[in-house]
């Protein structure tokens, strides 16, 4: 019953909403459903929080990244603490409100500074592989040069025809070759867990 | 009721389905032949090469939930990495952005080392949750890739722009990585970044070869016969196009 039972409700969701994308009058169940994901989705966050904060109270128990647990929960309960102060003042979402203050001026940086980091990430990445080690690596690297060249300002004219032609032609070739071939292997495992033949989401 | 302008699309559905049915039966008297993945093939060994350091093996998925099909499709790979770090007797790391995926992921991990006898190589604490902020979880996996440096790392499933600060900083700890997206903008910078990839709808075959069963195995070749029908199909349309008949209008998707 414990592998049964979510088989059966998946092949029956499953299959309404195949059903649904055909008949209009069942489509707001299907949005029923969708709600109720994230509903659950909801609930779920709720089990992930307490596994977040047990675990890095653990990590205070044990001596280990004292520090980072440490900035973590306080992190945690103090933007906690700022919501239900700016909430209890008001609108905690208004523009100037002390959590929107740790928003703006605490989280969005952060975030942004994470965000930057892939710049070096990317040239980091593009050294090792523009590294001319066999045939298709120059060629990667003919197309990389090109397509730059045509990006800047001083070579853009004379480089953007053929920049077009490798980003619009094989470029776009190939990304909807595995577009098609993604649309293909989704339609197959869709199907492989409508017939029961794979079931990843069970033990 | 019935929407008849999607009538092509059910026919294609129908068709599919006919013949994913004709390949799973097929393969049940006949030995199927599927080429090699290089991706696939170098799961165990990556495991391998974690258990010979002494280091833990890192899995993420990304920021999406089980209704993605990568996210899904990953969980197929998650077993087979678990069973062999069980087998290896090597530490396990899940961090998740997804309440969701970690729940199901605990599940997975916890029935592997459970069948390999060392349930105490896991617990609850290996498959974690992080946070659901895109750029916050890219911090965290790469703060714990930093501190636990993992020997191998498994990127698998959908990813934004967080893959390339992934997949660099496991290069930079030494890691060996595999990596498996379905997101075509993605794709590129695992190719550069990662030792394998697979690459869309490999990944999405993933469960189907690890498991060599001949029903999962029979629906990889009808994906194959699918896929020549539809090229097939895309050159004669363009082809038919040229003489000013157009079928588009067939595959209506509104």
């Amino acid at each position: 019953m414990k592998r049964t039972g979510p088989f059966l409700l998946s092949v029956v969701i499953g299959l309404w909403i195949l059903v649904a994308f055909f008949v209009k009058p069942l489509r707001g169940a299907q949005q029923t459903l969708l709600l109720w994901y994230t509903i659950v989705g909801a609930f779920a966050l709720v089990v992930g929080l307490i596994n977040l904060i047990q675990s890095h109270l653990k990590n205070l128990q044990r001596g280990q990244n004292v520090v980072y647990s440490l900035i973590l929960l306080f992190g945690f309960f103090g933007t906690l603490a700022v919501g239900i102060y700016s909430f209890l003042q008001g609108d905690a979402f208004a523009p100037y409100s002390p959590l929107m203050w740790v928003y703006g001026y605490v989280l969005a940086p952060l975030q942004s500074t994470m965000f930057s980091l892939l710049a070096f990430f990317l040239a980091s990445a593009a050294f090792r592989a523009f590294r001319i080690r066999n045939m298709e690596a120059l060629l990667l690297l003919l197309a990389a040069v090109i397509v730059m060249l045509g990006r800047i300002p001083w070579t853009e004219h004379t480089f953007a025809g053929l920049t077009e032609w490798i980003m619009s032609i094989p470029n776009l070739a190939a990304q909807r070759g595995i577009q098609i071939g993604v649309a293909l292997g989704a339609i197959g495992m869709a199907l492989r867990i409508l017939f029961g033949l794979e079931r990843p989401y069970l033990r | 009721m019935f929407e008849v302008e999607k009538t092509g699309i059910l026919l294609v559905i129908v068709a599919l389905a006919a013949v994913f049915l004709y390949w799973i039966r097929k393969a049940r008297t006949e030995e199927i032949h599927l080429r090699r993945i290089p991706g696939l093939e170098a799961l165990d060994d990556a495991v391998g090469r974690a258990a010979e350091m002494g280091r833990p093996v890192l899995f993420a998925t990304g920021i999406l939930g089980l209704n993605n099909i990568a996210v899904l499709a990953a969980m197929g790979i998650l077993r087979r990495v678990a069973q062999k770090a069980a087998e290896y007797q090597v530490g396990f790391l899940m961090p998740n952005a997804d309440p969701i995926v970690m729940t199901t992921a605990q599940e997975i991990v916890k029935e592997a080392y459970q069948s390999a006898g060392r349930p105490d190589l896991v617990s609850e604490a290996s498959v974690f949750y992080l946070t659901s902020d895109q750029f916050g979880y890219a911090a965290g996996v790469d703060g714990v890739m930093l501190r636990e440096k993992p020997g191998a790392v498994f990127l698998q499933g959908y990813f934004y722009a967080e893959s390339l600060i992934l997949a660099e900083t496991a290069q930079s700890v030494g890691a060996i990585q595999i990596a498996g997206t379905t997101a075509t903008t993605q794709l590129p910078f695992f190719v550069v970044a990662c030792d394998y990839v697979l690459i869309g709808e490999e990944m999405l075959a993933a469960s189907a070869v690890l498991s060599k069963e001949p029903n999962l195995l029979g629906s990889i070749k009808a994906e194959d016969w699918a896929k020549a029908a539809i090229a097939a199909f895309l050159l004669v349309a363009v082809v038919l196009k040229v003489f000013g008949i157009d079928l588009s209008p067939l595959l209506n998707t509104r």
